[in-house]
């Protein structure tokens, strides 16, 4: 079946959505990474999404629902990349994803999420 | 419908130097050649008339609509659009079609002397056929100087707002005039642009220059606000003006988790300090 | 206002769903549409695509390439034969939802787009039809 890799970075995990998602595809991401924040206790979750150039509620919504599953099971996410037409869209959409940290790029990201980490 | 005899389409093509001579006399006379190079004249009207016969002569229909009219729709298509782009007006540009009126109704008289019937249809015909043309011209022309005036709208709309690098990770925007909605959204992007381009993680947008805001550039701010966090970045408002805090509020938006700061200088200084930047007098 | 091209496309399972966004992508590109312009219609037709496939039991997408006071546009048409909408006020309400999604779906994808038109009976399916000018 078709998946999106979920790589592991010493204490944190990082996924790059390069593909146009289906529903399914998305729900598969979902799963695969709450299951593998548990098995490898990883602190932190790096989403970057700077090659989609398109976001719409069901991709925003699953975000959320990775960023508040995350938080119970003690890991940060942080979503990086976004880009601004997308970044217009979602918001005219009325998906403002509260509670959702956010960075310019991956080496943002990292930093954001090791801070994070260090505080929580 | 009667249509163009073969002996009109012959004259016209056995006349065609006399009919060029006339044509281009008729066209400085009415001042369209203006800003126009002889040459390009010569070589414009020339082609024209080649087009002009060879539809004439293939189709057998005044149809311009029709197929074999495509060619000379595509020329007077290019020629229109030329002639926006170095600013002629649409008077000058129609009379490309219409000073040629005046040779061919008199060749048609010349050649119709003596059958004033044929020669009312003829001229009636041809009329019809030019005034067509002329029309396409036109509407060709109309559709050439809105693309021109759109693109100059645009780039006028970007020149108008400048996003400013204040420190390495600061970006500035200074707001002057009244905001439209048009024009908010146009800067906004640009400002978001710019933020994905030099990797800016901190945004000011300063509107000390703007009098009043509506709500829809109020709405407008806000949303810009909300897109910069979703790209990972901070943005910070400042120099809102007394008027502007009343409408915000009036107006019952939720200003939460949005920065301001009275003046720019006060937000560049939140700004160093966040990216851990000290500023000190030299001793 | 006249139509350049048009034809249609199958919205029948979820994979549809991306295939009609792509197809999109591809009409307002060929209209010269700026990218935020693009990025909403076609955010805007993946969430009426995905209420065909999920709610309307699948369907058609009608698109159509048009032209108004010389601006392109691009036109399309989401029409399934499903249960369509009992009560249409509450399913234009922001944050209303009947499948457990967020509620955005109508209401989000009727503000990216300039034009938004409902046609739905109990019983008798759904037609959304929608415009954006490039």
């Amino acid at each position: 079946m078709e998946r999106i890799p979920i790589l592991q970075m010493g204490e944190f995990l990082l996924v790059t959505i390069q593909v146009d998602m289906h529903d399914q595809l998305a729900l598969t991401l979902q799963d695969d990474l709450s299951e593998r924040i548990s098995r490898t206790s990883a602190r932190g979750v790096l989403i970057d999404i700077s090659a989609l150039d398109m976001v719409d509620s069901f991709i925003g919504r699953m975000i959320g629902t990775i960023s508040g599953l995350s938080r119970i099971m003690d890991a940060q996410t942080v979503l990086v990349g976004m880009q601004p037409a997308v970044a217009i869209t979602l918001v005219e959409l009325g998906m403002n994803l509260p509670g959702v940290a956010t960075a310019l790029n991956v080496e943002r990201g990292m930093k954001l999420l090791r801070d994070r980490v260090e505080h929580s | 419908m009667a249509t163009l005899q073969a002996k009109t389409i012959q004259a016209l093509q056995d006349n065609r130097t006399d009919l060029l001579n006339e044509w281009t006399h008729s066209l400085e006379a009415t001042g369209a050649t203006r800003n126009l190079k002889g040459d390009d004249v010569k070589q414009q009207t020339g082609e024209f008339l080649n087009l002009l016969a060879d539809a004439l002569h293939n189709s057998g229909s005044q149809n311009i609509n029709h197929e074999n009219w495509a060619q000379t729709r595509l020329f007077l298509e290019k020629l229109s659009h030329s002639r926006a782009l170095i600013g002629q007006d649409s008077q000058q540009t129609a009379s490309f079609i219409f000073a040629l009126k005046g040779p061919v109704f008199a060749l048609l008289q010349r050649e119709y002397a003596s059958d004033g019937a044929h020669l009312a249809e003829q001229l009636w015909e041809v009329s019809e056929l030019l005034d067509g043309l002329g029309m396409h011209t036109i509407r060709t022309f109309q559709k050439s100087r809105e693309a021109v005036i759109k693109r100059q709208q645009e780039e006028l709309l970007e020149l108008s707002t400048p996003v400013v690098k204040l420190w390495d990770g600061v970006l500035a925007l200074p707001m002057i005039g009244t905001l439209d909605s048009q024009r908010t959204q146009v800067v906004m992007e640009s400002l978001l642009q710019r933020i994905v381009d030099t990797g800016s993680e901190i945004a000011i947008i300063d509107i000390t220059g703007v009098p009043t805001v509506d709500t829809l550039v109020a709405q407008h701010l806000l949303k810009t606000v909300t897109a910069i966090r979703l790209m990972g970045a901070d943005c910070i408002i400042s120099g809102v003006r007394p008027q502007i805090a009343q409408t915000i509020v009036h107006l019952g938006l939720d200003l939460q988790g949005v920065v301001t700061k009275a003046n720019l200088a006060d937000a560049l200084a939140l700004a160093l300090k966040r990216l851990g930047v000290n500023v000190s007098k030299a001793v | 206002m006249s139509e350049a091209s048009s034809g249609t496309h199958p919205v029948l399972i979820e994979q549809d769903v991306v295939l009609a966004r792509q197809l999109v992508r591809r009409l307002a590109q060929e209209c010269g549409m700026r990218l935020i312009d693009l990025t909403k219609l076609v955010t805007a037709v993946s969430e009426l695509a995905r209420n065909t496939v999920v709610y309307g039991g699948g369907g058609y997408m009608d698109w159509a390439v048009v032209e108004k006071d010389l601006r392109p546009g691009v036109r399309l048409t989401f029409r399934d034969e499903g249960p369509g909408i009992p009560d249409l006020k509450l399913a234009m309400t922001d944050g209303w939802t009947s499948g457990g999604g967020l509620g955005l779906g109508l209401t989000g994808a009727k503000r990216l787009v300039d034009e938004f038109e409902l046609e739905t009976a109990p019983g008798e399916g759904t037609r959304v039809t929608i415009t954006r000018w490039s």
